[in-house]
């Protein structure tokens, strides 16, 4: 069944790339998302058994990143279809500036876009320390493609961004990963493999200091790809350059992939004993990537650029809360499913604003509700839940992290932590008020009835479920979150 | 012995790329360190048959598969020198010196309880790890941050040849395909710079900000 998962995306993206018709290749790339969605959801009431002797598995953590991307994947593939359908196939005129450019041809987009599912359901199942780096990279290098969709320079800059910062990021996690081998292979008589259970079972035989150190390096390198400041500094070009559902796919799905690592890594470090000096780590990384992320914010004049910062300040919040410990990894891990169903939500609607208004400037965008009510309301909702307000689930798990900081009395992070979210709320209050209200300029004719069904469909349904998940968490999916906390020594 | 010799070769060839502008030399430097890097694991005498088929392969990418895609790409650009580092070529070599003297401190004073086959293969390992970050600092061609990629990553490759616990067989192989897609990937997003900006200088690459 594992297998299974990993190869349908997979053989739906080659035949992708080979068949010669359009609608042939949007019914591939919706066929693979629904039933990639279908057999996910059916792990979670048949667990599938383990592979290759335990490589290939998938324990709870995995379970919900899996579940996460296999999710946004179906509302992102059929955004997809009808935004494909939408665009044109020969020369297109740059809105930004006066250059002409063409599209990447649709078979390799499609194809791109099913492998980067198959690479990413193969991140979320490898139990091996070394196939998880196998797969993040395999991640970078099918999702660049995707960001050079539009053929001109600026997303050849973003791509080119991407790929190098990333690549040496993810080289640097490879020497990460090799001072976990020598730190596994200085304790017992046999050395422990590169299984993540096998780690933290014989955690206490593991050579500290180079624990340490590959902690170090992992975080750093898998850090690179999460966006965690200082080294987010591809991910704003990406995300602002890519079309918005690849925007909306590589923020709400890959970047929690790069914190799958990170995760099980912190995972060995709890069971070795060194789970403060790891969180303080985390912690000191999530509080500068919220401080670069509200520093960007603030009078940030591309919608798009102002989402990509909101990740990495989103990111910041989820590593402070698994830092924190206890209490706090609930917080982190539900967060983690708010802020991917919001900012994919959030990614969508303003592939719609693009459509309509042809800028990314927010001073250009005024009057949304007048020209494309559906999304405006969309867009004013996802812009409350990534803000943090009542009563969506962002809330909750925001409120849930500041709570247990403040119980472990660590004043100043909660602190900072506060100041940095009014700060960021402020922000994205003046920007987006702005934006919905008022009166559409000249020119925009009201075009939302053209607004096709499929572009406002999937960021409701995310917006939907975000605002369930605040009002009530189901007893199961609580239980299920505990469990995941129980891994890094939370309750 | 044989193992001295081809440290001495790669700090060596390691300097070349230092004091370089031939973008061909650089590359001839790439299919020189794959060779090495692919003996490395067997040249200690042991014969094992995973080893060797292993060592095949990762001779026949490194230093047959890689040198020949970035060689390819070169021929589709017509350029042949790398235009003003940010650092000049004399400074580079000085620089590069001190990270010798640099590596074998640091490898000095690593707590490594195992003992590596030869003592030289740290130090050279990091030496080349820091020449690979120097090359994509410091020059602006996209082609040679590719191959300072590469050179990174054989330095990290050689620290893992130390390792007394060897990766599983497949995880090496995985981790070869990886490189080698990035390759592919990078060499292909080189040849749409060069058509796109009619170079492939990247310190040009400067719209997005902010």
């Amino acid at each position: 069944m594992l297998l299974a998962l990993i190869f349908i995306p997979f053989l739906a993206g080659v035949l992708s790339l080979v068949s010669r018709n359009a609608s042939l290749r949007y019914f591939l790339l919706g066929t693979a998302a629904v039933l990639h969605f279908i057999l996910t959801c059916s792990f979670w009431f048949f667990p599938p058994a383990a592979l290759f002797n335990n490589w290939l598995g998938l324990d709870r953590i995995g379970q919900l990143i899996l579940s996460i991307t296999s999710g946004l994947f179906l509302g992102a593939g059929f955004y997809a279809i009808s935004y494909l359908k939408n665009e044109k196939h020969q020369q297109i005129k740059d809105f930004q500036e006066d250059i002409i450019f063409s599209n990447v041809p649709e078979a390799i987009f499609i194809c791109c876009m099913l492998f980067l599912l198959a690479s990413m359901t193969f991140l979320a199942l490898s139990q091996h320390f070394g196939l998880i780096w196998v797969a993040i990279e395999l991640t970078t290098l099918t999702s660049a493609p995707l960001i050079y969709f539009h053929r001109h320079h600026r997303s050849l800059e973003a791509t080119w961004k991407y790929l190098m910062i990333c690549s040496v990021g993810i080289a640097i996690a490879l020497l990460g990963n090799f001072f976990l081998a020598v730190a596994a292979s200085t304790g017992g008589e046999k050395p422990v493999s590169l299984l993540a259970g096998e780690l933290v079972k014989y955690a206490n035989v593991l050579n500290v200091k180079w624990l340490k150190a590959a902690f170090i390096f992992i975080l750093v390198g898998y850090g690179t790809k999460m966006g965690l400041a200082p080294m987010h500094t591809w991910l704003p070009d990406a995300h602002s350059e890519a079309p918005s559902v690849i925007s909306s796919l590589l923020s709400g799905a890959m970047l929690n992939c790069a914190f799958l690592g990170i995760f099980r890594t912190f995972q060995v470090c709890t069971a070795a004993g060194l789970g403060d000096f790891a969180g303080d780590l985390l912690i000191a990384l999530g509080l500068v990537s919220m401080l670069v992320a509200a520093v960007y914010i603030i009078r940030q004049a591309d919608y798009k650029r102002m989402l990509a910062y909101s990740s990495v300040e989103h990111m910041g919040i989820v590593a402070i809360g698994l830092g924190l410990g206890k209490a706090a990894v609930f917080g982190s891990m539900l967060h983690l499913v708010n802020h991917s169903l919001t900012k994919a939500a959030l990614f969508l609607v303003a592939g719609n604003i693009l459509a309509v208004y042809k800028t990314k400037r927010t001073n250009d965008v005024q009057g949304m509700f007048k020209v494309i009510p559906i999304s405006a309301f969309l867009w004013l909702a996802g812009i409350l839940s990534i803000t943090g307000f009542p009563p969506f689930g962002t809330f909750i798990s925001e409120f849930t992290i500041l709570k247990a900081g403040i119980e472990q009395g660590r004043f100043f992070v909660s602190g900072a932590y506060l100041v940095l979210l009014v700060i960021v709320f402020i922000g994205f209050a003046t920007i987006c008020i702005r934006m919905t209200q008022g009166s559409p300029e000249q020119g925009i004719e009201k075009v939302a009835l053209k607004q096709r069904f499929l572009s406002v469909v999937p960021p409701a349904i995310m917006i939907l479920l975000i605002l369930v998940l605040g009002l009530f968490i189901p007893s199961t999916f609580r239980n299920f979150l505990h469990d995941i906390c129980m891994l890094v020594g939370g309750n | 012995m044989l193992i001295e010799f081809m440290m001495i070769f790669l700090t060596l060839v390691n300097l070349i790329i230092l004091s370089t502008s031939r973008l061909s030399t650089c590359i001839k430097v790439i299919a020189f360190q794959g060779i090495i890097l692919g003996v490395l694991p067997v040249a200690g005498g042991q014969f094992d048959i995973q080893l060797v088929i292993f060592s095949i392969i990762a001779i026949s990418v490194k230093a047959i598969l890689f040198p020949s895609m970035l060689l390819r790409t070169l021929s589709q650009l017509n350029i042949h020198r790398e235009k003003k580092p940010y650092v000049g070529y004399g400074m580079s070599l000085l620089i590069g010196l001190g990270a010798i003297v640099l590596s074998w401190w640091i490898s000095k004073n690593l707590p490594l309880t195992i003992t590596p086959a030869n003592s030289a293969v740290l130090p050279v390992s990091i030496f080349t790890a820091f020449v690979g970050l120097y090359l994509i600092i410091t020059r602006k061609m996209a082609l040679t941050q590719v191959i300072g990629y590469l050179i990174f990553e054989n330095g990290i490759y050689m620290f893992g040849v130390i390792l007394p616990q060897k990766q599983p067989l497949l995880v090496e192989l995985a981790v070869l395909l990886d490189a080698f897609v990035a390759v592919f990937v990078m060499g292909i997003t080189i040849f749409h710079i060069s058509r796109e900006f009619d170079h492939i200088e990247t310190d040009q690459l400067s719209t997005l900000r902010s």
